[in-house]
This record gives structure tokens, C-alpha cells and sequence, in this order.
């Protein structure tokens, strides 16, 4: 009979659950409480949500890149270069 | 001089180990800005991030020699701009933990959630076009405690894997999994208020 694991112990081994690192009773167990759980169904899905967002607002950054390395510092680093 | 070196990576490495003076000049004015935007992801101010761009010219100029051109400057000096800001990180890491409890899910005893997570109003690819909600999420990374920050940016931003990073930042391999872990959900708490769908 599988184990019946609580939001607390789903939550904690959420990570390793997606990466694929529990063992299949784990997972069967994982699977079980997620077909009765929607507040862990909703959490899991918010979670990778939350992930592909971080990556997502990083890679499109809207820094301004062109210019945007005062004067002085090029100099600085140019002069460093010429010292050594 | 500048087209030529834009056009043709082989030509700027040559003239830069040679000492060229105008193709040094152009390394720093042509890939600086994005590497700056690097440092500045990983040293939340602006001193520190110039200061780690400087190192990390200085060790690109003394190591060119090196370069083998099996990956792309650009992905060279991204590398090296990446451990110039970790080692400015580290001078001055203090040995305490921050608390990030505070950021991280809440249980009631029977191990329930204390609060029921929320649905969000789309999906985060939808989300992604919207440029406030992009300037949102990296203000959150950047509340996350460094040193939880730090580990995130290099598992999900840089895509570097657990050992490396590990390796990076001296520490054991599980505490880059522990915090990563971590890292995500206290990301995802700071951006539940904004993104649930009843706070359209």
C-alpha cells in the first residue's frame, strides 16, 4: 500500500520530484498525492512558472546596453592594461 | 579598424595578444556593456559591477594567450566576467546565513499549506511580454538573499549544472540543490501578490 506523503513533505522534495531523482515508490507516491491535492497541483505548476520567469526576465533584458560603460571606466581599464 | 575586428573574431584575438593597442580598446568598448549587465546581475550595485568588469578585462588581456577559440569570445569573456564578479562576491561573503525562511511556504502542523497557493493570471511565457512583469521578476531575484541569489543565477540563468557550481562558490553539492530549491520558492512567494489571478 503507498504511503499517503502530506503538502509539507510534497513541497520540500518538489525539486528532485521534477528532476526525475526520487525513486519510482517515491514517485508513485508523489503521483498520488498530486491526483488528490490541488493546492500542491497549483503550488508545482507556479513553482515552474516561477522558474521559466526568472530565466524568461533575464534573458530579455531591457538594460540599455549600447554606451552603457561610463568613460572614465573604459580609460581606466585601458590605462591598467598598459601598466602590467 | 572597428569593422574589421566586428566582422572577424580571429583578427581581433591575433591583434589583442599581440598588445594592439585599438583592438584592446575595441574589446572593452564592444562587448563592456554587456558585460557589465552580467556583473550587475550578480553585485547588486553599480561600484561593485565596474569594479569586476575592470578584473575581468584585466584577466581577458593576461589570458588571451589561452584562448583557443573553440568557444566564442563572447562566450569566453561572459565566463570570466561571471567568476570576476563571484571573487568580488566572495571578498567580502560574511560566514553568517541570511534567513530566508521568511520567503519560503508555510505549513500547519498536519503538514497542510497554512495558505492556499494561488493560480496565476497566465502562463509565464504570456507573462514574459509584458515589460513591467519583466522588470518585476529580476527586482525579486534581487531581494532573494545573496547568497540563495547567487546559486539561482547560475543554475537557472547561466545553466551551469550543480557541480560546477559547487565549484564555483566552494561549497558541497547538496547545499546547491538545497538552495536552489529554496531560491525558487522564495521567488515564486515574492511574485504570488502580484501575479495571482484575483490581483488583475
Amino acid at each position: 500500500m503507498t504511503r499517503w506523503i502530506h503538502c509539507r513533505e510534497f513541497v520540500e522534495f518538489l525539486d528532485d520530484y521534477l528532476a526525475g531523482r526520487l525513486a519510482p515508490e517515491q514517485v508513485e507516491e508523489f503521483n498520488n498525492h498530486l491526483s488528490g491535492c490541488p493546492h500542491c497541483v497549483t503550488y508545482m505548476k507556479t513553482y515552474q512558472e516561477a522558474v521559466a520567469l526568472g530565466k524568461g526576465s533575464v534573458e530579455r533584458t531591457d538594460e540599455p546596453v549600447p554606451g552603457a560603460v561610463p568613460e572614465e571606466l573604459v580609460q581606466a581599464i585601458l590605462a591598467a592594461r598598459s601598466k602590467k | 579598424l572597428a569593422p574589421r575586428f566586428e566582422a572577424d573574431e580571429a583578427s581581433l584575438v591575433t591583434a589583442v595578444r599581440a598588445g594592439d593597442a585599438a583592438a584592446c580598446e575595441f574589446l572593452v568598448r564592444h562587448y563592456g556593456p554587456r558585460l557589465l549587465s552580467v556583473a550587475r546581475r550578480f553585485l547588486r550595485n553599480q561600484e561593485d559591477a565596474q569594479d569586476a568588469l575592470q578584473d575581468a578585462f584585466l584577466s581577458a588581456f593576461k589570458c588571451i594567450g589561452g584562448f583557443e577559440g573553440s568557444a566564442r569570445l563572447s562566450t569566453w569573456l561572459h565566463r570570466i566576467v561571471v567568476n570576476a564578479s563571484l571573487m568580488k562576491l566572495r571578498s567580502r561573503r560574511n560566514d553568517s546565513e541570511e534567513p530566508i525562511e521568511d520567503l519560503l511556504p508555510r505549513f500547519f502542523e498536519d503538514g497542510h499549506h497554512l495558505r492556499s497557493p494561488a493560480e496565476w493570471q497566465e502562463d509565464a511565457e504570456t507573462l514574459l511580454e509584458r515589460e513591467e512583469i519583466r522588470i518585476f521578476v529580476r527586482r525579486c531575484i534581487d531581494r532573494l538573499p545573496e547568497s540563495y541569489r547567487t546559486v539561482l543565477l547560475l543554475r537557472d540563468i547561466e545553466d551551469l549544472d550543480t557541480a560546477e557550481t559547487a565549484r564555483l562558490l566552494a561549497i558541497e553539492e547538496g547545499a546547491v540543490k538545497t538552495r536552489l530549491h529554496r531560491a525558487r520558492q522564495a521567488l515564486r512567494g515574492l511574485l504570488e501578490p502580484r501575479l495571482r489571478r484575483s490581483a488583475r
